[in-house]
């Protein structure tokens, strides 16, 4: 295997071909914040939280899909960025309707870490507060629309881990959701095996375990880590 | 030509009120009215939200009695899951609603209160406050601080935060007391007990002397009483039954669920409040008019059940010469209802339970629909809620200690304005009587229009045409 060797902040990193910038910065102790990748499960892009400047590029890349290369060189926290990461996080929270104080995510929740690390102490945007509904017709669990930022790791865990693909998004822009079965209630889609990974994966508390209450979403991240150990490495220990 | 007064807002009340005093064309007071001008829509955004995140979202309607909400939250949850809590989990949950009496009465007396009947009501009003008490008694201010911190630590100590800890849950509790904990509260019972009774001496001294005159125009008038009592009518302030009595002590009505409270309490509307009237059914309104809250608690149980407590209740029984009905005693009931509170905190101190980790029973939606009563410092607090079969809420109704004040505290502001307004002049120290009067029920304006809005006090003084002759607006 070939190694590329590239620079990420003027530090000097070599790693394998086929690794994405993401990985280079985290070897590298660099970090980027990130919302939608999720450590096991393929990357999408979807929350531009990652964006970094590359040398010779116009455009800001998503480093978690974005393949090293030789000689790269890489900025990862200019002004620019900065200010574009937490215009994103203002984003989020003005397109749903995160009500911390009574989420049972609250205090446990990479939504509010991400807001945190970014600097962001409120939203220059208005707050659109959608009309979105709760789904709790599953007996173990509930999923609320109103706390989900789409960043699909919930999609991609029950797809690619579980093998049960649940989960997907209907809709297209503002109106995007993310649905059970065939836009069925949960309770119903015999599909879900009940597994409780995307609980473990969603980053906010919008998949929750029922009668949860405020700030007891306490997740079981080494529980993914095992089984992508596991299927990866066929290594089972935790 | 008659004429009303106005005080807008009510200063050191918890919440934006605004007082109406309607005059005769003599010039004399015909009528007040205590306007709640605050509206803030709680029961409405809780639609549509899963049943147990309404410990979490009530609790949020007040930052100074959090703990009532929470614990009616998780009580009207209990009745939905259909189970009963561990021993263990009441335990825990009465020993948070004993540091939130403590904690809320403390308040209510050494830093909204006292400073009336220790500065003097015609006293500088830019002193009349907590730091003019300070400034005049420092060791009794400290000592009323701290009280309240007693309180407010035995929350943070079970719920990790002083307010809005979601530490209740339908079927319990989250956690148990801390052997650290415990030992915290044991260490500092010692000086509690201690204020107290500085402060309970102090008072009747008062009483008996330069605050006579209070205790027969602040709010001194028959109605009935309601509170919840335990299984042998003792003191009760997180479960038991609903008990109502009358100015004569007798009882009209005994062993009430609260599941049956639409049969008994009624709500009335009027068009100058957003605080609902609740009354008695079978008086009809306004004759249904009671009371809730310290004093009505001691009015209604036969004993208190611990010590000391009871030595004050029959003291308290005694002085007032039978059933204390003035309203200017709810002070009096809260320092005896921080004795009790004390006491049985003690009590629990030395129970293996509280430190026990058997403390929430879980189960799905077995009820669609679920009342929970507690008592909460100001008085009788109900939940209601009604779910679909997933458990989200379909409707939520609840009724808050000061809204069944309602009209006693426009009867007392309307004695007391009868007895020190004569006229379209505004003088300081008579506004600060009528606010006192509202102050006497320590009311929590932001719970009881839980139902958005603004409280410092405004007066208006409104002529018998109609027109304001009059007003005065403090912040
Ligand atoms: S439910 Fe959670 S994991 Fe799924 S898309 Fe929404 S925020 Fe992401
Ligand atoms: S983490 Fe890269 S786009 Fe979301």
């Amino acid at each position: 295997m070939s190694v590329k060797t590239l620079k990420i902040d003027g530090i000097d990193i070599a790693i394998e071909e086929g690794a994405t910038v993401l990985d280079a910065a985290r070897q590298a102790g660099v970090p980027i914040p990130t919302l939608c990748h999720l450590d096991g499960v393929g990357d999408i892009g979807a929350c531009r939280l990652c964006l970094v400047e590359v040398g010779g590029s116009r455009r800001l890349l998503p480093a978690c899909v974005t393949e090293v290369a030789e000689g790269m060189e890489v900025q990862t926290n200019t002004p620019k960025l900065q200010e574009y990461r937490r215009m994103t996080v203002e984003l989020l929270f003005s397109e749903g309707n995160h009500v911390c104080a009574v989420c049972v995510a609250n205090g446990h929740c990479e939504l509010q870490d991400v807001a945190i690390q970014v600097g962001m102490d409120h939203s220059r945007f208005t707050y659109r507060f959608p009309d979105r509904g709760v789904d709790v017709s599953h007996e173990q669990f509930g999923i609320d629309h109103n706390r989900c930022i789409l960043c699909t790791r919930c999609v991609r865990v029950c797809d690619e881990i579980e093998g049960a693909h649940v989960w997907d998004v209907a809709q297209r822009g503002a109106a995007c959701y993310i649905v059970s079965g065939l836009n069925q209630p949960w309770g119903e889609v015999d599909a879900c095996t009940s597994c409780g990974k995307c609980v473990d994966a969603c980053p906010t508390g919008a998949i929750f375990r029922k009668g949860s209450t405020t700030g007891e979403k306490e997740r079981d991240r080494a529980k993914l880590d095992f089984l992508v150990t596991a299927r990866e490495k066929h290594e089972w220990t935790r | 030509m008659a004429k009303t007064v106005v005080i807008d807002p009510v200063t050191r009340i918890e919440g934006h009120a605004k007082i109406s005093i309607y005059l005769d064309d003599a010039g004399t007071v015909e009528d007040a009215r205590f306007h709640v001008v605050e509206y803030r829509g709680f029961e409405k955004f809780c639609e549509g939200r899963p049943f147990t995140e309404m410990a979490g979202i009530t609790a949020r309607i007040c930052g100074i009695c959090p703990v009532s909400h929470l614990l009616a939250a998780a009580k009207t949850g209990d009745k939905i899951l259909a189970v009963k809590v561990p021993p263990a989990a009441e335990k825990l949950r009465r020993l948070m609603n004993l540091g939130q009496i403590t904690q809320s009465h403390a308040l209510s007396f050494f830093h909204l209160s006292s400073p009336d009947f220790l500065l003097g009501w015609d006293s500088d009003p830019a002193k009349r406050n907590v730091f003019g008490l300070i400034a005049s008694d420092p060791d009794l201010a400290r000592a009323g601080i701290r009280l309240r911190q007693f309180g407010q630590t035995v929350i943070e100590l079970l719920g990790a935060r002083k307010i809005h800890a979601a530490w209740t849950v339908p079927g319990g509790v989250r956690s148990p007391l801390s052997e650290e904990g415990r030992q915290w509260i044991r260490d500092r019972l010692p000086e509690s007990f201690e204020t107290v009774n500085l402060a309970i001496g102090l008072f009747k001294n008062l009483i008996d002397n330069q605050l006579q005159d209070e205790v027969k125009v602040f709010g001194s008038f028959p109605s009935l009483f309601m509170g919840l009592v335990g299984k042998n009518g003792e003191w009760e302030h997180y479960d038991g039954h609903l008990r109502f009595t009358d100015s004569q002590g007798d009882i009209v009505a005994d062993h009430l669920s609260e599941d049956d409270y639409p049969k008994f309490l009624g709500e009335a509307v009027e068009k100058w409040s957003y605080l609902k009237f609740p009354y008695y059914k079978p008086l009809g309104y306004p004759d249904g008019i009671y009371r809730v809250g310290p004093l009505a608690r001691l009015n209604v149980c036969n004993q208190i059940g611990t010590e000391a407590a009871d030595r004050e209740l029959q003291e308290f029984r005694d002085r007032a010469g039978g059933v204390p009905t003035s309203s200017f005693f709810y002070h009096y009931a809260r320092l005896i209802e921080i004795v009790a509170a004390l006491e049985q905190i003690q009590i629990l101190m030395d129970d293996p339970d509280i430190v026990s980790s058997r403390v929430r029973a879980t189960g799905g939606v077995n009820q669609l629909e679920g009342i929970g009563v507690s008592e909460a410092p100001r008085g009788t607090l109900f939940h209601h809620y009604q779910v679909d079969e997933n458990g989200l809420i379909r409707k939520v109704n609840l009724i808050i200690a000061t809204g069944h004040n309602n009209l006693a505290m426009n009867q007392t502001i309307t004695q007391i304005a009868k007895q020190y307004v004569h006229g379209p002049e505004i003088a300081e120290g008579m506004l600060n009587r009528v606010e006192a009067g509202i102050r006497c029920y320590d009311p929590c304006l932001s719970c009881s229009t839980h139902a958005a809005g603004q409280m410092p006090l405004h007066i208006q003084i409104v002529g018998s045409d109609g027109k304001l002759v009059n007003e005065v607006y403090r912040n």
